[in-house]
């Protein structure tokens, strides 16, 4: 029989030691979470960006709901534990759930510090820890008015200018006399307030915070009104964040009766005074110390994974941790200890005119401490240095000047990053080594950011770390990495795709003008290649809101036909799934007729196109197909092209499954949807796949057992089979499979770029999670396209035959014959 | 010979044409593209693309300056000229609007015809 394995608090400590128990001992154990916050585990430290605006709480999201049912963990959101009985080793939440554990986990974090001054309680005041406070900024900051942030280390100045961002006038106030001074010493410090307060942000320091004090509650109920300080200043204030300092939550533990001292008291292997219960995170204390960085704590998790797994052997060791600030355009650095004392030496470089500076602390000709301003590349270098103790006498003279001199050679910012071996930590939010990095770039051919980001996930949360990958890759790459070529958009703008779309959601740019202007284009209306991308993206983000711009479509999408080689067009009206009749056959053959159209043809996606039509006639052309019952077959349009079906179980004596069926009800769904590129489909009845479906951008194989689904193949300019998404087993899901596919590559890729190698930019791991094992995400997907679709299923033939945008069908002038008079 | 001296021939309203798009004009000698800016300046030239006689009023529109909808070469509004490394040359005609109305230069016509 399984054991049981109950956790309490689903934080970024647990959720790191179950990814590694389920790597090593994926049956050993029942899960069961109790998590006070009602959601999944999401990676904390990227509140800030939620803050700011620039991601989204999906974004940081770190095991969606899909993560926990495929490993049947229970997961009890919102059930806060009250009791954990020793005795009959079970716990017990508020709503009153019990589960019985033969391991227990603790890992409660810590609680935010609230000064205990007068008024700490009023509405208004918060402190800054989880979602919910970042929902309850944001919501406050809607009103603008002003924020007083009480704290300026980390969190408190992330804070200060996420609120500046939203738009609120903000204070951030300090006991010190400067700021982060745990992290900093007092020069880096004065720089880093000359640097926050450039931000608009008013910073006072050696302040020492009195009262809260409370509106007028004859005015309505109270809430905060101001900050009053010792000396008697009074700062007006409607919001009040407190990021002073945090505490480890070590309540539930105490009352159980395990052994408590600042935090819950566990050995080098997370053992607990109870030999069956684990706690890690930030509410332990190992060797009297305790955590509040996520380094360490993802160390605690690997340890106390191998515990649960049967190793007894691994300890925890704390080792430096460095620190960094996730605030856009300020750059510092900070590890180890930089105390003075008597057995120290330090090393100081200042650069005014560039606003750096650097200092190292030695001991025993060792690194203890560094601290770095304005210019953080050599961060890692020293830290590698400082963690393995590495002796620096032979390098001493040239030591701050970094890597480059160290090595002898000449300053080659480049070697540096070089230099790092490949253990060296290059991405601390998401436990990234160098060596992990250059594999990735060699195994799967990486060239850009993008690509590295998507496999590896280094730099891919809170970017600081960008600069140094965009070095690593430029070591690997050499010439061939070209970020300034690779990146923007095209020569309208310096910011990439990415950038734009995330944009575009951010700031709620609705129209192409207004993008322009705030995303500050470089040209006046921007390009042939910005053009259709931008009015691409709003019409996807905006599904009926945004009004499309025919002027920012290439032609063929414009007027709903191919333009071809001598200025006619070509049409090809749908034939779902492949299907025709007498009455649509002998419709055409009229129209063929009627118009003098030149050329018949049957297509490699199995319909008919009519070529050389001239533009004047399109609309009376469509008005017949139209009249005929058919509609566009958008043979054109970087959108749902054609799905090609064989005669499956109708008829054929292999056929598993409908599959003509199959493909007429998906094209049926999903025509009229506009993706970045455009998008073909198949459907075959039996592994023999006649209708060649595992070389489209999605495939499906019918079989005795249900349906293979298959995506991400290519048969134009590259051939390449598909990859496997998965089975499922009935029409139904194939179809809500399909269509939360289609809609994760409408918000995910790039204009122009097909669904393969939108795949292999974000991986098919990424993708398969988000479309198939994450049933509420598959659905939520699902959903968001259904909704776009009711704006898009709107055949543009019959509009344009009743009227529309008739003025690109007629002449301005027709001068033959006045002139022919003169 | 002054502007007002000139022969011009109306070919339209300004509102006929979409901003940043562009209309037809069919002449004996072929079409013209007329197209119009973003701030409304109007330009007419030869629909026939230097390269392999694309058609330019189908193209899109962007600063003073046309995609050709065939091979993507861009061409010059104002000088007829193609841009970048592209070499060519497509004729231009003037053009000027008043009161709304776009009005041609019926003598550069003429001489076209003749
Ligand atoms: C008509 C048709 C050829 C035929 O006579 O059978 C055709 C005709 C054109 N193809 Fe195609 N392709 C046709 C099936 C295909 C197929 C096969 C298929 O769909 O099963 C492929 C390979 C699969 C694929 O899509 O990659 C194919 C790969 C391409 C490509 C290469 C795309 C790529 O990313 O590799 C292009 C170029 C492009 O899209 O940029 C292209 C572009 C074109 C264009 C639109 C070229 C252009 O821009 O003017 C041609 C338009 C002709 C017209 O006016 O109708 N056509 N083309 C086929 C129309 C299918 C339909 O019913 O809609
Ligand atoms: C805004 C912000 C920015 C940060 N930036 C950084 C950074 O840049 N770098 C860095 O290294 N670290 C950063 N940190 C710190 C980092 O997020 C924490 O160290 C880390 O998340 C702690 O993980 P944990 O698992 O110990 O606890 P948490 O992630 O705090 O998880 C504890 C969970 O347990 C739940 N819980 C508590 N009691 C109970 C109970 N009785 N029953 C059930 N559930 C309970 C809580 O609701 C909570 O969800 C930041 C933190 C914040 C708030
Ligand atoms: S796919 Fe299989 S069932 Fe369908 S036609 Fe081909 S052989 Fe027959
Ligand atoms: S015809 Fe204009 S670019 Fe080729």
């Amino acid at each position: 029989m399984k054991k049981k394995l109950v956790i309490i608090g689903n934080g970024m400590a647990p959720g790191r030691a179950l990814e590694k128990l389920f790597e090593l001992a994926p049956d050993a154990y029942d899960v069961t979470i109790f998590n006070a916050e009602p959601r999944v585990n999401y990676d904390r430290i990227m509140l800030s960006p939620v803050l700011s605006g620039e991601k989204t709480f999906e974004e940081i999201v770190i095991h969606g709901d899909g993560w926990y049912v495929e490993r049947g963990i229970t997961l009890y959101k919102g059930h806060e534990v009250v009791e954990i009985d020793r005795a009959t080793k079970t716990v017990r939440s508020e709503p009153g759930e019990v589960a019985s554990y033969d391991k227990l986990i603790i890992a409660t974090g810590s609680v935010p510090f609230v000064l205990p001054v007068p008024g700490h309680d009023l509405a208004g005041v918060l402190t800054y820890r989880d979602l919910d406070d970042v929902h309850a900024m944001l919501l406050a900051a809607r009103a603008g008015g002003r924020a007083v942030v009480i704290g300026g280390g980390l969190l408190g100045l992330e804070a200060a200018a996420g609120l500046k961002e939203q738009g609120m006038n903000v204070t951030v106030l300090h006991l010190m006399p400067t700021l982060m001074e745990r992290q900093l010493d007092v020069a880096a410090g004065h720089l880093l307030e000359k640097a926050v307060e450039a931000r608009g942000i008013k910073v006072i320091t050696k302040a020492n915070t009195k009262a809260i004090v409370s509106s007028d509650i004859r005015l309505g109920p109270a809430r905060v009104r101001a900050v009053e300080l010792e000396d008697g200043t009074l700062i007006p204030a409607d919001l009040v964040i407190m990021a002073i300092g945090i505490r480890p939550n070590v309540a539930l533990a105490k009352e159980a009766g395990l052994e408590c001292k600042r935090g819950i008291v566990v050995d080098a292997g997370m053992r607990t005074s109870d030999p069956d219960i684990f706690a890690l995170g930030e509410c332990v204390e190992v060797d009297g110390q305790v955590f509040g960085l996520v380094a360490p704590l993802y160390e605690m998790a690997g340890v106390a994974a191998l515990h649960l797994s049967g190793d007894v052997s691994p300890r925890f060791v704390p080792s430096a941790t460095a620190t960094k600030l996730k605030v856009t355009g300020i750059n510092l650095f900070s590890a180890g200890d930089f105390a003075d004392g008597k057995d120290r030496q330090e090393i100081v470089l200042r650069d005014a005119a560039r606003g750096i500076y650097k200092r190292l602390v030695l001991k025993d000709d060792r690194l203890i401490g560094v601290v770095m301003y304005g210019e953080t590349s050599d961060g890692a270098w020293f830290f590698d240095l400082l963690r393995k103790g590495t002796d620096i006498a032979p390098m001493r003279d040239t030591l701050i000047f970094g890597p480059s001199f160290a090595a002898g050679g000449p300053a080659d910012p480049m070697a540096a990053v070089a230099a790092l071996p490949d253990e060296a930590e290059i991405c601390g939010c998401n436990g990234v080594c160098k060596g992990k990095i250059t594999g990735a770039i060699d195994a799967f051919s990486l060239t850009s950011l993008e690509d590295v980001r998507a496999r590896t996930k280094a730099s891919a949360s809170c970017g600081s770390c960008t600069g140094l990958v965009e070095q690593i890759l430029k070591i690997k790459l050499g010439d061939r990495y070209n970020p300034a070529a690779i990146q923007p958009m095209c020569g309208c703008t310096h910011l990439g795709h990415d950038d734009v779309r995330r944009l575009i959601v951010a700031q709620e740019l609705k129209s192409i003008p207004a993008l322009m202007q705030a995303l500050e284009w470089k040209t006046s209306c921007g390009c042939a290649k910005c053009r259709p991308a931008l009015n691409y993206y709003l019409l996807a983000t905006w599904p009926g809101e945004y009004r499309d711009d025919g002027q920012s479509r290439f032609i063929n999408e414009r007027v709903h036909a191919n333009i071809q080689k001598d200025g006619t067009y070509s049409v090809v009206p749908r034939m779902w799934g492949g299907m025709t009749s007498a009455k649509e056959l002998r419709a055409i053959a009229d129209i063929v007729d009627k118009f003098a159209i030149p050329s018949v043809k049957v297509t490699g996606g199995q319909r008919i196109d009519l070529l050389g039509v001239r533009k004047e006639d399109l609309p009376a052309v469509w008005g017949e197909l139209s009249d005929a019952g058919m509609v566009s077959g958008a043979a054109y349009a970087k959108g749902l092209r054609t799905v090609k079906t064989c005669v499956g179980s109708d008829w054929c004596r292999f056929g598993t499954q409908d599959s003509t069926g199959l493909g007429i009800r998906i094209e049926r769904f999903m025509w009229g949807s506009w993706t970045p590129a455009k998008v073909k489909m198949g459907v075959s009845g039996c592994p023999r796949n006649c209708a060649e479906a595992t070389c489209k951008d999605v495939g499906v194989i019918c079989v005795e057992s249900g349906f293979d689904i298959h995506f991400a193949g290519a048969a134009g300019l590259d051939v390449k089979p598909t990859d496997l998404l998965g089975h499922v087993d009935t029409e139904d899901e194939v179809v809500e499979v399909i269509a939360a596919l289609v809609q994760l590559y409408r918000e995910q890729g790039r204009y122009l770029e097909r669904i393969y190698k939108w795949a292999r930019r974000v991986g098919i791991e990424s993708i398969r999670q988000h479309v198939l094992d994450d049933t509420e995400r598959r659905r939520a997907l699902h959903d968001r396209f259904v909704i776009s679709q009711k704006f898009a299923q709107i055949d543009p033939w019959a509009e344009r035959a009743r009227g529309k945008d008739a003025h690109e069908f007629r002449p301005l002038a027709d001068l033959t014959r006045a002139e022919a008079a003169e | 010979m002054t502007l007002m001296d000139k022969a011009w021939i109306d070919i339209g309203a300004l509102d006929d044409i979409p901003r940043l798009g562009a209309r037809v004009v069919k002449t004996p000698l072929g079409c013209l593209a007329v197209f119009r800016a973003e701030n409304d300046e109007v330009f007419a030239l030869d629909d026939r693309c230097p390269h392999k006689n694309g058609p330019l009023s189908q193209g899109i529109v962007h600063g003073r300056t046309v995609t050709c909808p065939l091979h993507s070469w861009v061409i010059s509004l104002e000088s007829g000229s193609a841009q970048d490394s592209d070499e060519g040359q497509v004729k231009t005609f003037s053009v000027r609007v008043d009161n709304g109305r776009i009005l041609i230069d019926a003598d550069a016509l003429l001489a076209r015809a003749g």
